[in-house]
């Protein structure tokens, strides 16, 4: 479906059996199973945090501050004296909610953006361009810090998110505005054009089920990219103070400067859990990207 | 280069300016904050006696300053002179310091580390990459390296943390905070001039293992793309020395874009560096930034974004101008 005018081509009619097809696919594609492997590590992570601890062990003063793993608290405690497997399975799933809410709003935005301004070109396409052009070139962290700062009183986990997608919107505009004005010219853009198909309807019927693979893969980018702003502001300090975040706990970990003091079981489960995040994201990204453009599969 | 482009490329910079002066100042004023209610509400709430000549002192400075009694688009013209000025106000924090002069001492740092780091990720990514693209490269080039472009997808600070706790912590190879020894008073001599460079190898290294993928996955497909042109056939069918064609054919050509790349990745590139101070303590700009956010310094805070965006603008604006003289192939021109 995504490669519709090359599949005629070179690929054998498709089989009856698109599961089987779509599972023989994921076999082939290991970046995508990797990647998505170590994300169900996470998941794995977050169940067994919740079946271990309380909800309750991730409050401040709940226990002994500052200690070591043990058979009761098996990542230890932190300074605040919570229990850090718990405030792991807490902050985990609401970083990457973070990262999905502002994902969803920049890849909503920027599909809507990207195919009326490509599509249709004009004025609004003009508007759309140097919108993008300028604002990439402005460091977006900075931004982020300003809009952050100007929210009153305590930030909420949602809050944060809606920061953050603030300037999330940017690249999936620049990355699918390019690819609309590439598939615009495309034979059977024109013949459903001919057929006297309207514009909206061309999009939705055409060009979007086309594109899907490379929304997707665009998709994923800005989760990855908006967990990464959220984690920088948390760090400065502009996040969601009652919130066990794993920017959050990042911050924590500076401003009792945990890693002088020899606290190494506070701060390495946040950057493990973030190193395979990122990496994981990096991974699914790099998977749907052969996906998306089939002449990068080498393996077929 | 036309006339035309240079004023363009002039007005995009200003338009970025202005763009960036405004949302400073509209943003916090959207909200509906007191900078210096909040201020005096935190010192409360830490028990400490503010002198009330100080907070006179403070109020009035501010109110003469940004002219609080006049209406709003007086304010905001006024606050576009300020900026235009490089006049950010007085620290709350720090008073009667001024913002400028908390910028004028942490900028050289911030300079330097970025400089350093990506000059060496630019450095080694361009021709790790060159190398990796080429079929005749070392076989510990093409297997190691790629391992690198995982390390792109971490943020840099946390590579930061890490390398700290083994080479700082385990192995007291490395200092664990700082720009300089605490006991050391800067100055400019040989002694210091080390003294800061043994601080500055790991921060600069955190970003420069970052970067290093980035620079060779970009080179890696200009090599590959420029491989195939007539011109490297040419050369080895008058049976030229496998290393010149390398050098002076390929990566030649292929580095161009790379220059476009450097440009494209300095907005990312320094908001990694402000938080890689943060983590390492290190006196630059992100620890300013910090403290300013620490403490509610809402004109410290303005201060560092606008100046932060104005420098990857004029940065940016500069790499445009020069690059025609790099690749004379460029050239700017209407239509």
């Amino acid at each position: 479906m995504a490669i519709q005018s090359t599949a005629i081509l070179e690929a054998p009619p498709p089989s009856a059996n698109r599961l089987r097809d779509t599972l023989l696919y994921f076999r082939r594609n290991h970046a995508l199973i990797a990647g998505c492997a170590l994300l169900l590590l996470i998941v794995l992570f977050v169940v067994v945090g919740s079946i271990v601890t309380d909800p309750d062990d991730a409050r401040p003063l709940a226990f002994r501050p500052s200690q070591p793993p043990s058979a009761e608290h098996w990542l230890g405690t932190d300074r605040l004296g919570k229990d850090i497997l718990a405030v792991m399975t807490e902050g985990t799933p609401q970083t990457i909610r973070i990262g999905v809410t502002a994902g969803t709003i920049g890849v909503l935005i920027g599909t809507i953006l990207a195919f009326f301004s490509g599509y249709y070109g004009g004025i609004f396409d003009t508007i759309t361009r140097s919108a993008v052009d300028i604002l990439r070139t402005v460091p977006a962290l900075l931004v982020l810090i300003i809009i952050a700062i100007s929210v009153p009183g305590d930030m909420s986990v949602l809050e944060m998110s809606l920061i953050v997608a603030a300037l999330a919107w940017l690249g999936p505009t620049r990355v699918l505005r390019a690819q609309v004005l590439v598939i615009r010219q495309q034979p059977y853009v024109e013949m459903a054009r001919f057929s006297g198909l309207s514009g909206p309807e061309i999009i939705i019927r055409e060009m979007i089920p086309n594109l899907m693979p490379f929304i997707v893969a665009v998709y994923i980018t800005s989760i990855s990219g908006a967990v990464l702003a959220s984690l920088g502001l948390e760090a400065i300090g502009l996040g969601p103070f009652e919130a066990n975040t794993l920017g959050m706990t990042i911050y924590w970990n500076i401003w009792y400067a945990s890693l002088i003091n020899g606290w190494w079981w506070w701060w390495s489960p946040p950057i493990a859990v973030i190193v395979l995040l990122f990496v994981g994201l990096f991974l699914i990204s790099q998977g749907l990207d052969e996906w998306a453009n089939p002449r990068l599969r080498k393996r077929v | 280069m036309t006339l035309d482009y240079l004023l363009k490329r002039i007005f995009q910079f200003i338009l970025i300016a202005f763009l960036a002066a405004t949302i400073n100042f509209f943003f916090p004023r959207m909200s509906g904050q007191d900078p210096i209610q909040q201020k005096l509400m935190l010192l409360q709430s830490q028990g400490v006696n503010v002198s009330s000549e100080e907070v006179a002192g403070l109020i009035e400075t501010y109110n003469a300053k940004f002219g609080l009694d006049q209406p709003l688009w007086r304010q905001y013209i006024n606050y576009l002179g300020n900026m235009a000025r490089f006049d950010f106000g007085v620290s709350i924090s720090n008073y009667p310091t001024t913002v400028a002069t908390m910028l004028k001492r942490a900028i050289p740092w911030t300079v330097g580390l970025l400089l350093t780091a990506t000059l060496i990720s630019f450095a080694i990514g361009t021709i790790v990459g060159a190398l990796m693209a080429w079929g005749k490269a070392p076989f510990w080039v093409r297997t190691i390296f790629p391992a690198f472009f995982t390390f792109s997808a971490v943020p840099f600070y946390l590579m930061g943390i890490i390398l700290l706790y083994i080479f700082a912590f385990q192995w007291p190879i490395f200092p664990l905070f700082g720009g300089y020894s605490t006991q050391r008073i800067p100055e400019v001599s040989w002694g210091f001039a080390m003294d800061v460079l043994r601080h500055t190898i790991l921060p600069a290294f955190s970003i420069v293992l970052a970067q290093i993928g980035f620079w060779a996955l970009g080179m890696r497909s200009m090599m590959v793309t420029v491989q195939g042109e007539d011109y490297i056939l040419q050369a080895e069918a008058k049976g030229l020395k496998d290393s010149r064609i390398f050098y002076r054919y390929a990566m030649r050509n292929a580095i161009l874009p790379q220059i476009t790349g450097l440009a494209l990745s300095l907005g990312t590139t320094i908001s990694g560096a402000i938080l890689v101070e943060i983590v390492f303590s290190y006196p630059g700009v992100g620890s300013v930034l910090l403290q300013a956010v620490r403490g509610f310094d809402w004109f410290v805070i303005q201060g560092v974004v606008f100046l932060v965006i104005l420098s990857v603008a004029f940065t940016m604006l500069v790499i445009d101008l020069i690059y025609p003289l790099l690749d004379p192939r460029i050239h700017y021109r209407t239509e």
